[in-house]
């Protein structure tokens, strides 16, 4: 099999990865498509393992070998991700990233006092809601 | 030990004594009176020895350089010649006294350590003027002795007069040093020499370019440190300070360290026949404004500060006549009397609660309560008046007599007309003197009202040492001027009849004067209730001393001034005593001429200090904040924002590497 198709297919798969990324609304759809950009990466990984391979007298595979490593710590890593996800969806009732936006700088002043005054205010609302 | 070794322990031992005092003075303060007390003592047997050994004759010199300091050799010198030997003597012995007379005056105060201290500092500096043979180590101790003062005098920094008066003192006498410094400069460019040997000899051979230039510029240093007008306005302000200290520093010695200074450098100001005219209108204007101003004074120090101002300027008045000896010799006798006088006065104030003679003149038998400052102080105002046999009389006519000697043609060492000008302004002052003396022994002795309040014995410390001054007070005049003409130039220092008989019969006149106007005016005393005594009669005298000064102004409304009609001098000075009291009005020239435009000048400063250069400093910090701003507008909380950022700079960061690597 020519090097072109899986090379095509990683190209095809890492694009719509990004385009989840920057996209999606969705946290979880956004982790889905961080996964497509790794597989997409694992293809890569092995397709150009193989080809070089095929020339080399003896080789050790690493590509193959750091494709497992890059399959375990994505395991562990989509782990973790879901579980914040789970915890702010828990906490806050939606797992949408545009709302998610608590490290933004605020416009009107600079100082750390106003933020926390309207957190403040916040808990208090939420208290006697 | 050689005479050189002995002379030079004689600067050091209070040096030592002074930095083990300031050393252990927290952590030791059983040996703070030792080391006060016996260093000085230590160094005046010394100083004795080298008096007696160096008796008169051929001065000893020694010098040693330590290191080439560039074009002019600055050298650890000694000078001793007659002057210095006896000089040193008195320095000693009235150094001693007051460290003796402290340790009862300030018994229980806080800061003896490092009074103490800095009064041993202080003598070590003088001791150091006294002997160098080295006109740079001279300013060392001259300054060393400026800061002492600066010190002691501001040693109740509690009360407000005595801040203000320790920074003026300092002040003003850096007014006068820093011609000085110039005028020392100048005169080593020309003789080649820091060495007072040298410099004399280039004097003698004629090799001064500039002899009127260095005299004016040295006299400015001179005026300042030895109190003389324009500038003598820091002494009697300088009376905020503990008694011990305007005894010792402030009648004694440190101001009579200007009239030494011209006494080792005569030929040089011969040399400049302005400089002598100058010199003896200098010490006119000194001696008779002080006497008339010492006329009108309230508190009993500064009647004392004006007479030490005036007395000083016997002393320039004989150097303006050329006569270094009579100026030498009246340094001596005077130190011993003032010192005397000051330290019976710190006594008076003591026992008195008060230092206000307006006060003092409503007390009676105050005389009863210390007998011992009665009677030293009899025989020191005795001298001070130059009633004979006391020593001042002697003194002060070998002065007159020499200003008589020159009045009337008989050396060319001086012009005529300073001597004419010494002599008046002498016999005039031989009056005031006489008056302001007798004032102050009758408001202070002869009081009539309530008795003064019985404070128990005064301690024996502040006594003994009365009666050791009172002796060359009393005895040592007659004796001197048949001996001093050995020590000295060998010119005769005994009185001339017609002198004698002017200045005593003025110093009569003007003490039967005053009594008279005194028995005029001491009715109306009892009609006028006024005074105030300080409110810890029991606590030790430097206490009573510092509320009495703290309570001066309030109570009569000004530190020289009370509105007391039983005043002879009101009646002898007539529309003059306003002006005299203060001093006056000196002081207001001296604010409009240099206390303003320096305040004027530091607000200017400060203007453009807040308006200029801290605009420049605040728009230096408002360009970044600006760019802050502007940065932090990127950070928006979206997520997918900073990833599409991050994207698009690694798309161009490989189409530049890609560009880059085909040689595009």
């Amino acid at each position: 099999m020519h090097l072109a198709y899986p090379a095509v297919l990683s190209a095809l798969l890492f694009c719509t990865g990004l385009y989840g990324v920057l996209a999606r609304r969705n946290a979880i759809l956004v982790l889905m498509s961080v996964e497509l950009m790794l597989n997409a990466v694992n293809l890569n990984l092995v397709a150009f393992d193989v080809w070089l391979s095929k020339t080399a007298e003896e080789t050790l595979h690493s590509g193959q070998a750091l494709t497992l490593f890059t399959i375990t710590i994505a395991a562990a890593e989509i782990g973790i991700g879901l579980a914040i996800v789970l915890a702010v969806h828990r906490n806050r009732g939606t797992s949408d990233i545009d709302k998610l936006r608590d490290t933004a700088e605020s416009h009107d002043t600079d100082g750390p006092d106003h933020d926390a005054l309207t957190t403040g205010q916040a808990e208090k609302a939420e208290a006697t809601a | 030990m050689t005479t050189t070794t002995l002379a030079a322990l004689v600067p050091l031992l209070p040096f030592l004594g002074a930095s083990a005092g300031l050393l252990l003075g927290r952590t030791a303060p059983g040996f703070v009176r030792p080391l006060a007390v016996v260093p000085t003592l230590a160094s005046l047997v010394l100083a004795a020895v080298v008096a007696v050994r160096q008796g008169g004759d051929q001065a000893i010199n020694a010098a040693t350089e330590l290191t080439p300091t560039g074009s002019v050799p600055i050298e650890l010198a000694l000078h001793i010649d007659g002057f210095a030997a006896l000089v040193a003597v008195l320095v000693g012995v009235v150094a001693t006294c007051v460290q003796i007379y402290s340790t009862g005056y300030l018994r229980e105060d806080p800061r003896y350590p490092s009074y103490a201290a800095l009064v041993s500092l202080f003598t070590s500096a003088m001791l150091l003027v006294v002997y160098s043979g080295d006109l740079m180590v001279l300013l060392v101790g001259w300054e060393i002795m400026g800061i002492c003062s600066y010190f002691l005098v501001g040693h109740y920094w509690e009360t407000p007069e005595a801040r203000a008066a320790s920074i003026k003192a300092f002040l003003v006498t850096k007014l006068g040093d820093v011609p000085f410094l110039i005028g020392l400069f100048a005169l080593a460019t020309d003789a080649g020499s820091f060495r007072i040997t040298k410099v004399l000899g280039t004097v003698a051979s004629g090799g001064l370019d500039h002899p009127t230039l260095i005299a004016l510029l040295l006299l400015a240093g001179v005026a300042g440190k030895s109190a003389q007008f324009p500038l003598h306005t820091w002494l009697p302000d300088a009376m905020a300070g503990p008694t011990p200290v305007s005894a010792l520093i402030h009648a004694a010695t440190m101001v009579a360290a200007g009239v030494y200074f011209i006494a080792r450098l005569l030929p040089v100001f011969e040399a400049s026949q302005a400089a002598m005219i100058v010199l003896a209108v200098m010490a006119a204007v000194t001696m008779i404004g002080s006497g008339l101003a010492a006329l009108a004074q309230d508190d009993i120090k500064r009647v004392l500060a004006y007479s030490t101002i005036g007395q000083l300027g016997y002393m320039t008045g004989a150097l303006a006549v050329a006569d270094r000896g009579a100026a030498v010799f009246h340094l001596l006798s005077h130190g011993a009397f003032k010192a005397l006088l000051f330290l019976a006065a710190g006594v008076i104030i003591h026992a008195a609660g008060t230092n206000s003679l307006a006060a003092m003149s409503r007390m009676s038998h105050l005389r009863d309560r210390v007998p011992d400052a009665f009677w030293t102080m009899t025989v020191a105002l005795l001298a001070l008046a130059a009633i004979p046999p006391f020593s001042g009389f002697f003194s002060k006519e070998s002065v007159l007599g020499a200003a008589e000697h020159v009045a009337t043609g008989h050396t060319e060492h001086a012009p005529g007309a300073a001597g004419w000008t010494v002599l008046i302004a002498g016999v005039v002052t031989a009056l005031l003197t006489a008056a302001y003396a007798m004032r102050l022994w009758l408001l202070a002795f002869r009081g009539r009202g309530a008795e003064a309040p019985d404070h128990g014995r005064q301690p024996l410390t502040m006594t003994v040492v009365l009666w050791v001054l009172a002796v060359p007070s009393l005895a040592v005049g007659a004796l001197a001027y048949r001996v001093l003409p050995d020590w000295f130039d060998g010119r005769d220092l005994a009185p001339t009849l017609t002198t004698s008989v002017l200045g005593t019969g003025m110093a009569l006149i003007g003490g039967i004067v005053t009594y008279a106007a005194w028995r005029h005016t001491t009715s109306l005393a009892a009609r006028v209730p006024l005074g105030a005594v300080a409110a810890h009669p029991e606590g030790d005298a430097a206490q009573v001393e510092a509320e009495a000064i703290a309570s001066h102004a309030p109570v009569y409304g000004g530190v020289a001034y009370a509105p007391d009609p039983a005043d002879p001098g009101r009646l002898l000075l007539g529309p003059l005593h306003r002006p005299a009291a203060v001093g006056f009005h000196l002081d207001e020239v001296y604010r409009a001429l240099f206390v303003r435009p320096v305040q004027g000048g530091a607000s200017l400063v400060r203007f453009l200090d807040r308006e200029v250069v801290d605009t420049y400093v605040r728009g230096a910090g408002a360009l970044p904040r600006w760019l802050g701003i502007a940065v932090r507008r990127a950070q928006t909380g979206n997520v997918q924002t900073y990833v599409s950022a991050l994207l698009a700079g690694t798309v161009v960061l490989a189409v530049a590497a890609v560009l880059v690597a085909m040689g595009a």
